[in-house]
């Protein structure tokens, strides 16, 4: 009865029953770039020792050929799926990475490390110094998309890849994506950007401006010098606030909110009134408390450096990749729209690179990639198989 | 009638040439193409289904209209660009082919002829928009924007000086060479400039 359904349904919509969470997972560290060997930076400044955290699910296969790298998004981490000890909310992807899921971790070793320059784990502004014993803060040296990838590089050497089966990231993750592209081309059998773009344009750069200068704005934020005192909570919880507006779509929020009210009577004129106000404030001071106002500058600051056409054309900048590529966009994203996605798509086809692009029908707006499983799911799954099976447009790779 | 107008496709196509397929639906033909010319396929499409089902078939596709997807490639970029069952849905099939033909080194176009006998027939008995078995569609539900001939089309052809390197028709699975615009239901042109 099931292979009579199996072939009656299109092969994307054949739903894996078994899907499940992948269970209790933890952090590693991965300590490299020790004295004298530290690590240079793109911008000319270089950094060590450096510790980056790192979590893998499922298991290497004998000819570690089947390891996809995901690459996170500005306030994520390594944490993608399954649960902590002693946790109860799994990691941001788990819908989409796990056994049976879209990233199906019984058949792919799946590994995802946290930024440099972040604050879950990797050095950043906020670890210590070695040479002062304080924390970084604005010490910290500025970093590009270019060197969180360079450092990704440095710890699939150390796990032993020669070759990624794929790397996958949505938004910042999808810059990540590129850099990979561009930057180690012969290390990755495949590349999924999703909801990103070849560079920061400036309205992309204005709304992390607004959120940079509403942190630098808070009194306690003290020129970054916080750490041992009271956090910058306010401006961060304001940039954060800002920053969910751009995720969401004009219909997510109406649908969501609508104009509904907090039935009791407010204290004071101007405190939360409207669902959304609240929303918003509660997404704000939840993430002040897991996330580092310095790391907030540096992690978008990489972004807004981010052009992946630097001292590159259009035409050239895919020019040496033999990787597949599939570019996701989703139509109610405004912060990243799908003409950008479509750029990447045309700079695919200009070299000559075998590509997809496919824009999914979601309503979330930039938000869609976190929210918007089961088609993007299918679609992951179905590309990640023909890639791995080697049966790509027909092809069989030796 | 599909499966003879994909052998008739097919057998114009040099092995191992590059290919971009405008409207390739499913990917059934450059499915078909991939195994018996080992082509590198391409292909374009709007609808959303199809575009997973590409993928799924590990076809390389770009969701997007035909009518602006050509302009991101240079000239010469694919030895074939075909305009399959397509062609008489595009808003401006003339800017679409002088596209094609610009993209592709050669083009091939496939369409139903309005002028086959039983459309013919329909119109003169009946008084109405034919309804065929290349042409299913009501006329207040259809995705064919132009109806045109295989005459109209070559006409189009020697106009724009384009030329005809072969040409093909089919009816009901077979090929057709008595008076094609009356027995053709189908036009297959292999076409460059």
């Amino acid at each position: 009865m099931n292979e009579l359904i199996q072939k009656l349904t299109p092969l994307h919509e054949v739903r894996v029953p078994t899907s499940r969470s992948i269970g209790n997972v933890e952090t590693k560290y991965f300590n490299f770039a020790n004295h004298p060997n530290f690590l240079p930076l793109e911008l000319g400044e270089e950094i060590g020792p450096l510790s980056i955290a790192y979590e893998t699910y499922g298991i290497l296969n004998k000819d570690r050929s089947n390891a996809v790298l995901i690459s996170h998004a500005l306030s994520g981490d390594a944490h993608v799926a399954g649960t902590h000890w002693g946790e109860k909310a799994p990691g941001w992807w788990d819908d989409m990475v796990g056994p049976g899921k879209g990233i199906d971790t019984d058949k792919y070793f799946v590994i995802c490390s946290n930024v440099l320059g972040g604050c879950k784990g990797s050095t950043g502004p906020s670890s210590i110094n070695p040479q002062t014993g304080k924390p970084y803060g604005l010490e910290f040296p500025l970093v590009t998309i270019g060197d969180m990838v360079n450092v990704q590089r440095h710890l699939i050497d150390y796990l032993g890849i020669e070759k990624l089966l794929a790397v996958i990231g949505g938004s910042m993750g999808g810059m990540q994506v590129l850099q990979w592209m561009v930057a180690y081309p012969e290390r990755i059998r495949s590349a999924i950007p999703i909801a990103t773009a070849l560079k920061h344009t400036p309205q992309q750069i204005a709304f992390n401006a607004v959120g940079r200068q509403a942190v630098m704005a808070d009194p306690d934020w003290k020129c970054g010098n916080y750490y041992g005192s009271s956090v910058p909570a306010k401006g961060l919880a304001v940039a954060r606030m800002i920053g969910h507006i751009t995720y969401m779509s004009d219909a997510s929020m109406n649908e969501k909110f609508g104009r509904r009210t907090k039935p009791e009577k407010q204290a004071l004129k101007f405190s939360d009134e409207f669902e959304v106000e609240g929303y918003l404030h509660y997404r704000g001071d939840n993430f002040v408390k897991r996330f580092d106002a310095n790391s907030y500058l540096y992690v978008t600051k990489a972004i807004d450096y981010f052009n992946i056409l630097n001292g590159h054309n259009l035409e050239n900048v895919f020019r040496n990749l033999k990787a597949k590529v599939l570019v996701l966009a989703f139509k109610s994203d405004w912060l990243y729209p799908s003409h950008q996605s479509q750029e990447i798509a045309k700079a695919c086809k200009l070299a000559g690179v075998e590509a997809s692009y496919c824009e999914v029908n979601s309503t979330y707006g930039h938000d869609s990639f976190l929210l918007e499983i089961e088609e993007q799911a299918g679609l992951i799954s179905n590309f990640l198989k023909t890639v791995s099976n080697g049966h790509f447009n027909g092809s069989h790779e030796a | 009638m599909k499966r003879t107008e994909h052998e008739v496709i097919s057998s114009w196509i040099d092995n191992g040439a590059s290919v971009l397929d405008l409207g390739c639906g499913d990917g059934e033909l450059l499915s078909l193409l991939i195994r018996d010319r080992e082509v590198r396929a391409q292909g374009i499409e709007l609808s959303d289904q199809a575009i997973h089902s590409c993928v799924a078939a590990g076809l390389s596709v770009f969701q997007e209209d035909i009518d602006t997807g050509l302009s991101d490639y240079n000239d010469g970029s694919f030895d074939y660009v075909i305009l399959n069952q397509t062609f008489q849905q595009v808003r401006k099939p003339d800017f679409v082919l002088t596209e094609a033909l610009r993209v592709g080194k050669k083009v091939i176009v496939g369409f139903p002829n309005f002028c086959y006998i039983t459309d013919r027939f329909q119109i003169f008995f009946h008084g109405k928009v034919p309804v065929t078995a290349s042409l299913p569609y009501e006329w207040y539900d259809t995705p064919n924007l132009h109806f045109l001939s295989i005459a109209n089309f070559r006409d189009y052809c020697s106009r724009k000086d384009i030329e005809i390197e072969s040409a093909a028709f089919v009816s009901k699975n077979k090929r057709i060479r008595l008076l094609p615009n009356l027995f053709g239901e189908v036009g297959l042109f292999l076409l460059s400039k």
